[in-house]
C-alpha cells in the first residue's frame, strides 16, 4: 500500500515537472521580444532593452526557467502585467471563488447523476434507461455556452425563477450566495451528469451480473438488501474515480461559464490573462490548473485504493 | 447408388470481406441513431456547400435601420444587432466549423495513432517517456491548452485546427497504445518479427489494420469534442475572426442582447450548434455499434 502510494506521488511529481517545462516553453515560443511587444513597434530600442532587462527576459532561457520554478515553489509567481498586483494574490482569490461555484455544481450533480445511473441500470433497456442514457450523452456533448443560453432564456428571462446575475453583496448570507450560483452551475451539471451517470450505470450493470449478486439473490435476501448491500457497494467505487478526474474538465468549463456570467474565478482570470497577453498570470494560472487536476486524480486513486480491498491488501501476503 | 453431395464452394478471401461489408452496411441502415446523425450531418453539409443559393440575404451586409427585428416573413429568423439576417448567417455559419472540426480531428487521429503505435510497440524507455509527456498534456483541459498556445501564436482558423488537433493527440495515443499492447502479443506480430521485418513495417502494415476499429471509433467520438472545443474557442474570441458568421462567434457578439429579451440572434445559432453536436454524437454512437458487432 505504502509503495503504491509513493509510486503514485512520484509519477505525479514527474508529470508536474514535465508540465512546467511544457508551459514555460509554450509561453516562450512567441517570436520577437517581450519588451517590444509591451511598448509597441515605435518604441525606442534602448527603452525596449531597459524593459527587457528589468523584466529579466534578456537572460538565458534555462536561468529564466529555474527562476520561475524556484519562485513558484516559494509561492512567488511574479507580478501580473495587466492588474499590477502579485499573481499569487489574484489566483488565490480566483481559486476560492471557483471552488465555491464548483462545489455548488458537485452538490447538485453527484447525487442526481448517481441516482440517474442506478435507475437506468436497474431499469435497463426500458424507456427510462434510454432517456437517461441518450439525454445524458447529448447533455455531455453540448458546449456550456449553448446550454447557458437556453437556461438563461428559460429560467431567468421567461420563468424568472433564478437570478441571471452572480453579483451578490459580500455580506449576503450564504443561502443567497448559493442561490445566485445555481444558474451558472447548471451548465456544468448538465455536462457532468452524462459522464457520471454513464459510469454509474456501467458499474451497477456489471455488479448485477456478477456471481456474488446471484449468490445473494439465491440465498433468499430481499432485492432491496441485495441492491444496497451488494450491488451499490461494488458499483459506486469506479464512480468515485470518475468524479475526481472530471475536475480537469470542470476547469475548462469554468473558463466559459465565468466569462459568460462575469464571475471572478480562475476561469475568468485565465481568459483575461490570455486576451491581455499577461504571461506571468497565464503561466501561473495554467500551472495551478495542472496542480489541481493532479492532486484531484491522486486523491481519487488513493481513496479508490482505500475502498478497494484488492488494492489495499496487495503485497501483504 | 451414390449421391453427389454438392459442397458449398469455399469463398475467396475477397468475397468474404465483401460479404462482411455488406453485412455491416445492412446493420448500419437498421441503426436509427446512425441514420438520424448522418441525415442531420448531410443537411448541414448541404447548407455549407450551397449557402449562396439557399441563403435569402447577404450574411454580413449590415442594415442598421432594421436592427433587432423579430422573426417575420422577410426575415424568418429575424435580424441581429447590426440588422443582418439571422437565417442567412446561420446557413453561412456552418462553413467554418464543418471544415475545422474534421480537419482537426484527422490531424489528432493521425498524430495520436502514430505515437500510440510507437509507444505500444517499443515498450521500455521509449514508452515511458512518451506516456509521461502524454500524461502531462492530459493534466490540462483541452480548452486551457488551446488558450495557452493561442495566446502565444494568435488565433486563426489554421491555428485553431492545429491546436485542437494536437491537443486531441494524447487522448488518442492512450487508446491506440492500449490496443497495440494486446495486439503485439499475438503470433502474427511475432511471425513478422521473425521474418526480420523492419519495425515501421510491422507497426503500420501488420498492426495498424488490426487496430483500425478503435481508431475509427475514437475518430468519431473526438469529432464531437472537436465541434465542442472549436465552437467554444470561437465563442471566447480565439477562433475565426469577425465578420465571419461563425455560430460561436455570433453568439458571443449578440449575447448581450439576450438580457433585453432579443432572443433570436442568439438562440438560432445556439440551436444550430446543438443539432450539429447531437448529430455527430449519434453518428459516433451508431458507428461504434455497427463496427463492434
Amino acid at each position: 500500500m505504502l509503495r503504491f502510494l509513493l509510486r503514485r506521488v512520484a509519477l505525479a511529481l514527474v508529470t508536474l515537472w514535465l508540465l512546467s517545462v511544457i508551459i514555460f516553453l509554450a509561453s516562450h515560443a512567441l517570436p520577437g521580444d517581450v519588451g517590444r511587444r509591451i511598448l509597441g513597434p515605435f518604441a525606442d530600442p534602448r527603452s525596449v532593452q531597459t524593459l527587457d532587462h528589468s523584466l529579466g527576459v534578456d537572460r538565458p532561457l534555462l536561468v529564466q526557467y529555474l527562476d520561475w520554478v524556484g519562485g513558484f515553489l516559494h509561492g512567488d509567481m511574479g507580478m501580473s502585467l495587466a492588474f499590477h498586483v502579485p499573481v499569487s494574490e489574484l489566483l488565490l482569490r480566483g481559486l476560492g471563488n471557483s471552488v465555491k461555484l464548483a462545489l455548488v455544481a458537485f452538490i447538485i450533480v453527484v447525487p442526481l447523476s448517481i441516482f440517474g445511473g442506478v435507475v437506468a441500470a436497474l431499469r435497463r433497456g426500458t424507456l427510462v434507461d434510454r432517456i437517461i442514457t441518450i439525454g445524458g450523452l447529448s447533455a455531455t456533448a453540448m458546449p456550456e455556452f449553448v446550454t447557458s443560453i437556453v437556461l438563461i432564456l428559460v429560467l431567468s428571462i421567461t420563468l424568472k425563477v433564478l437570478p441571471i446575475s452572480v453579483q451578490v453583496p459580500p455580506d449576503a448570507d450564504p443561502l443567497t450566495q448559493i442561490y445566485h450560483l445555481i444558474l451558472p452551475s447548471l451548465p456544468l451539471v448538465l455536462v457532468l451528469f452524462g459522464y457520471i451517470a454513464r459510469i454509474t450505470r456501467a458499474g451497477v450493470i456489471e455488479a448485477l451480473e456478477a456471481d456474488y449478486t446471484r449468490t445473494a439473490v439465491l440465498k433468499g435476501l430481499s432485492w432491496r438488501t441485495v441492491v444496497i448491500r451488494h450491488v451499490l457497494r461494488n458499483a459506486l467505487m469506479p464512480t468515485i474515480a470518475v468524479v475526481a478526474t472530471q475536475t480537469g474538465y470542470l476547469i475548462g468549463g469554468l473558463v466559459v461559464i465565468e466569462t459568460m456570467f462575469n464571475y471572478q474565478g480562475i476561469g475568468q482570470l485565465l481568459y483575461t490573462s490570455v486576451s491581455q497577453k499577461d504571461f506571468p498570470l497565464i503561466q501561473a494560472g495554467v500551472m495551478t490548473v495542472g496542480v489541481v487536476y493532479l492532486v484531484a486524480t491522486l486523491i481519487a486513486d488513493v481513496s479508490y485504493s482505500l475502498l478497494n480491498p484488492r488494492i489495499r491488501l496487495a503485497g501483504r501476503e | 447408388m451414390s449421391a453427389v453431395v454438392a459442397l458449398p464452394r469455399p469463398e475467396t478471401a475477397a468475397a468474404q470481406r465483401r460479404r462482411a461489408w455488406e453485412e455491416r452496411l445492412r446493420l448500419a441502415l437498421r441503426t436509427p441513431s446512425l441514420m438520424v446523425g448522418v441525415g442531420v450531418l448531410l443537411f448541414w453539409i448541404f447548407c455549407a456547400v450551397f449557402a449562396q443559393y439557399i441563403a435569402p440575404h447577404d450574411p454580413i451586409a449590415p442594415d442598421i435601420l432594421n436592427k433587432l427585428q423579430p422573426p417575420s416573413a422577410s426575415h424568418r429568423f429575424g435580424t441581429d444587432g447590426l440588422g443582418r439576417d439571422v437565417l442567412s448567417r446561420v446557413i453561412y455559419g456552418s462553413r467554418g466549423i464543418l471544415v475545422a472540426a474534421p480537419l482537426a480531428t484527422l490531424l489528432g487521429t493521425v498524430v495520436g495513432t502514430a505515437v500510440g503505435l510507437v509507444a505500444g510497440y517499443f515498450r521500455g524507455l521509449v514508452e515511458d517517456v512518451l506516456m509521461r509527456i502524454t500524461d502531462a498534456f492530459l493534466a490540462l483541459p483541452t480548452i486551457v491548452t488551446a488558450l495557452l498556445v493561442l495566446a502565444a501564436v494568435g488565433g486563426s482558423t489554421t491555428t485553431v485546427i492545429l491546436v485542437i488537433g494536437l491537443g486531441f493527440a494524447p487522448i488518442i495515443t492512450r487508446t491506440v497504445r492500449a490496443a497495440v499492447l494486446s495486439e503485439a502479443q499475438l503470433d502474427y506480430v511475432e511471425a513478422a518479427r521473425l521474418r526480420k521485418e523492419r519495425a515501421p513495417y510491422v507497426m503500420f502494415v501488420e498492426i495498424l489494420p488490426n487496430v483500425m476499429g478503435p481508431v475509427v471509433v475514437e475518430f468519431t467520438v473526438r469529432l464531437g469534442y472537436a465541434v465542442f472545443a472549436i465552437a467554444t474557442l470561437s465563442f471566447l474570441g480565439f477562433g475565426i475572426p469577425p465578420p465571419n458568421p461563425d455560430w460561436g462567434l455570433t453568439i458571443s457578439e449578440q449575447y448581450t442582447y439576450l438580457i433585453s429579451n432579443f432572443w433570436w440572434p442568439v438562440l438560432f445559432p445556439a440551436l444550430a450548434i446543438a443539432s450539429l453536436v447531437i448529430a455527430v454524437n449519434m453518428f459516433a454512437d451508431g458507428l461504434s455499434r455497427v463496427l463492434e458487432r
